[in-house]
């Protein structure tokens, strides 16, 4: 019965996303009938929220005559797993993406009281196309809620329900599953509100200052959770993958990166349509491209073409489907750029030296930076393609382009925080920061003073990493300084706003701090070790004392206890495990992390083998990561950042503009 | 005298870069693992991956640095035994033009762009305003005190 009323749901939310984008349609010749969207999408994100709600509980059920529990749950999985399962499958994670598309969908009725009635209706029903697109596919394509003998592929069509099922892959039972997708969903698909919203307005041939400040929030929302959930993705792939890095320019990483580099682009060019009714075609542009960014992520990790860690094991067919609906989208709404942009009016002018031409540059580094992935991620997939050549492209290609883009990105920040808008004197603001420069030098010089590096070259980028690094930390610090005009008490008048692009800035320094010092000062050693062994990684030595073996829930576990000493000094126990699930025969290391606040000493013990004397031994790893908590925690302060931003009053959603109320509400009074 | 000085520092130079220090090897290697990918596993670098054969060439490549062999020799050696596929860096060559140009030419086309734009817009139009804009101006700050 679950199974029927989600698969009702289902069809029900797929029926009224066709409805929403139809009333719309028709609102065209029947005057009144888009105003029924708004109630419309509300319904929709009911049904869907029905749909989602009942797979759960297939899964908490563990009910295995419907397919995809069958494929991957398992009696024996603790509870918090079964229900994260329900999104750790192709079919799941797509019920989860329409139910993310259809809530935001619902949002825009919800939060939408400012909006003039016929932006707003054009957007619902942008929104609605997309819903019905993305829940049709998963309804006929895609169906988590399909009963063992509905398979369409027949080759899991058995006569009876099976008594047990196959269990999910160990590595995605862990607490990370339960955040990291529906973080990086509700960033991926919040871009589809700025989708709509750009195409709402292209069809309306009115692009001014009002719309730049009403897709902000959603910007920022779905930026935010972007931020997030791809930095839980890094911090998951680090402690659980059991390889010590968290970023490996691995396809399906940057799929996820390439919509948060166009979001990136598209927050800072927003601010200049706002405040400054410029680059308007170039913002309605980038919120175009955010949201084909995000579809095609989506189509990468289901398409097959790629060899990740990450990737779903989907066939092509449904990859062909998502490509289809990704250009589709994508084409129309780029084609009616195409139409529209050049009726768009230049907006305000600036001078070469200004906050504007600041963050222009930003824009087209950060485009550059953009494609440098986008070719880096793809230029594979078509060499093989089209010329049947194999190649690789991987961390070198990115330090060399993709690298020095962002470093001169980085180092424009602070000096573009500080700009007027219009016009600025550049040799002020060389002024003001000179002491910032001052600090930010003197603490790189130090850093490099306790670093030994293999060659000079090396030696060389770990202190321009570095000087970036402090650079926006004390140029961000600056800026609070100056508008605080000293005084502790003035920060607290300071907008909210300016706080959220202060965090988000030093948050970035943080991070580059943090991958700097992690990458070139890591230390490292793999061994084949036996009870009794030792290893050394620089001023760190490793004693392999005893095993024991602890079972779980589902899994079986070998586990190594090791004493890790620094040139004699007890630093801690390391505990790392080595663990079987019986129930999808399938092994995974559970790596152990001796915390504390910056560093990590990082040990996995895997591939079990017998020595030529009968000994137990294992390949055994041993990292110190130092500043690497940093790596995770400034992409957090970015996101928190964002999310202060967005509590500022001025953006809040039908808050009128002040002094300029949109005229369109009281044309279609007149009208 | 001075060619017998330079013959002899000549001598000491290559003396120590033929000396093999273990730390700076080790340095050479780790880098190297960084660019080569262990072929079985899913875009993992040798350095990463605890497959098997990703221990056999990370072996190999110690031993080939302990031969004495460059890096670019390492490489050359592993690409025509593995492919081009086997090395994260690709190669700088016809087919990789765009792969290697285009960011670096967008942003360079950009900047162009932009100052191109700006010239024409300062030709086309001046910043400073018409005395009539400018009793405007004065009635509008007036106002707003």
């Amino acid at each position: 019965m679950i199974a029927e009323i989600g698969n009702f749901c289902l069809v029900l939310a797929f029926m009224l996303s066709v409805a929403q984008a139809g009333v719309v349609l028709a609102g065209w010749r029947i005057r009144g009938l888009e105003r029924f969207s708004e109630g419309l999408s509300l319904a929709a994100a009911l049904a869907i929220i029905g749909a989602f709600a009942m797979l759960i509980t297939a899964f908490v059920q563990s009910d295995f005559s419907v397919l995809n529990v069958y494929q991957h749950s398992h009696t024996d999985k603790p509870l918090l797993y079964k229900i994260t399962g329900s999104w750790g499958s192709h079919e799941g994670s797509m019920l989860l993406w329409c139910l993310i598309l259809l809530v935001y969908g619902a949002f825009i009725t919800l939060r939408g009281g400012g909006l003039s009635d016929g932006l707003k209706h054009k957007a619902l029903g942008v929104q609605g196309l997309l819903g019905a697109a993305f829940t049709g596919f998963t309804l006929f394509s895609s169906n988590p809620l399909w009963r063992l003998a509905e398979d369409p592929n027949r080759i899991w069509a058995l006569e009876k329900a099976p008594l047990q099922g196959l269990s999910l892959n160990p590595a995605l039972q862990d607490p990370g599953l339960a955040f990291h997708p529906p973080m990086l969903y509700l960033g991926y698909v919040g871009f589809s509100v700025v989708f709509s919203f750009a195409v709402a307005a292209l069809i309306e041939g009115r692009l001014d200052r009002a719309w730049a400040r009403w897709i902000r929030p959603w910007v920022l929302i779905a930026w935010s959770f972007l931020t997030a959930g791809i930095t839980l993705g890094a911090f998951w792939a680090y402690y659980e993958l059991g390889w010590g890095g968290w970023w490996a320019w691995d396809p399906v990483e940057n799929a996820s990166f390439m919509p948060w580099l166009a979001a990136t682009a598209l927050l800072h060019s927003a601010i200049v349509m706002e405040k400054r009714d410029a680059l308007k075609a170039w913002t309605v542009f980038l919120g175009l491209l955010a949201f084909t960014f995000s579809m095609l992520g989506a189509f990468l990790v289901r398409s097959g073409l790629l060899t990740s860690v990450h990737a779903f094991a989907v066939d092509p067919q449904r990859g062909i489907l998502l490509l289809t609906i990704l250009l589709v989208t994508a084409g129309a709404g780029f084609a009616l750029f195409a139409l529209r942009a050049p009726e768009l009016k230049p907006g305000g002018l600036f001078a070469p030296i200004s906050r504007e031409a600041a963050l222009v540059a930003n824009n087209l580094l950060l485009s550059a930076a953009l494609c440098s992935v986008f070719l880096g991620t793809l230029y594979p997939i078509l060499m093989q393609a089209v010329f049947n050549k194999t190649m690789s492209v991987g961390e070198p290609y990115y330090l060399a382009v993709f690298g020095p883009i962002m470093i001169a990105a980085f180092a424009l920040i602070p000096i573009s925080a500080l700009m007027a808008w219009k016009r600025a004197d550049l040799k002020a603001i060389v002024q003001r920061l000179g002491i910032a420069f001052g600090v930010a030098s003197l603490a790189a010089a130090v850093g490099l003073l306790l670093y030994r590096g293999a060659t000079w070259w090396a030696e060389a980028q770990y202190l321009a990493g570095l000087l970036v690094g402090f650079w926006l930390i004390f140029g961000s610090l600056k800026l609070l300084w100056d508008r605080a005009e000293g005084k502790l008490r003035r920060l607290k008048g300071l907008p909210l706003a300016t706080w959220g692009m202060l965090l988000a800035h030093i948050g970035l320094g943080v991070f580059v701090l943090g991958a700097v010092v992690e990458t070139h000062a890591k230390l490292g050693a793999t061994q084949v070790m036996a009870v009794g062994d030792s290893l050394t990684a620089g001023r760190y030595q490793m004693h392999f004392n005893e095993t024991f073996a602890e079972m779980g829930s589902n899994y079986d576990a070998q586990g190594g206890v090791f004493s890790i000493t620094e040139q004699g000094r007890a630093v801690c126990d390391a505990r790392p495990q080595w663990r079987y699930y019986s129930a999808s025969r399938s092994s995974q290391s559970e790596v152990w992390l001796c915390f504390t606040p910056l560093s990590d000493l990082y040990v996995v013990m895997a591939q079990p083998q017998t020595l030529a004397d009968g000994r137990a031994a294992w390949s055994v790893r041993f990292f110190y990561n130092p500043w690497v908590r940093l790596i995770f925690f400034g992409p957090l302060l970015m996101a928190i950042g964002g999310l202060v931003s967005l509590a500022d009053r001025r953006l809040r959603l039908g808050v009128p503009v002040k002094g300029k109320k949109p005229k369109s509400s009281t044309e279609k009074v007149e009208a | 005298m001075i060619r017998g000085l330079l013959a002899a520092l000549c001598l000491l130079l290559a003396a120590t870069s033929a000396l093999a220090d273990p730390v700076k090897d080790e340095a050479r290697a780790e880098a190297l693992f960084r660019e080569v990918r262990c072929i079985q596993c899913q875009s993992e670098s040798i350095a990463d991956s605890h497959a098997p054969i990703a221990a056999d060439m990370r072996r190999q490549i110690r031993e080939d640095i302990a031969a004495g062999k460059d890096d670019n020799q390492i490489r050359e050696e592993l690409r025509a035994r593995y492919t081009d596929y086997v090395l994260f860096r690709p190669r700088f060559a016809l087919s990789n033009l765009l792969l290697w140009s285009l960011p670096p030419l967008i942003v360079l086309l950009g900047a162009g762009l932009l100052f191109w734009l700006n010239k024409r817009s300062k030709i086309s139009r001046s910043y400073d305003l018409t005395p009539e804009e400018n009793e405007k101006l004065r009635e509008i700050m007036k106002s707003d005190d």
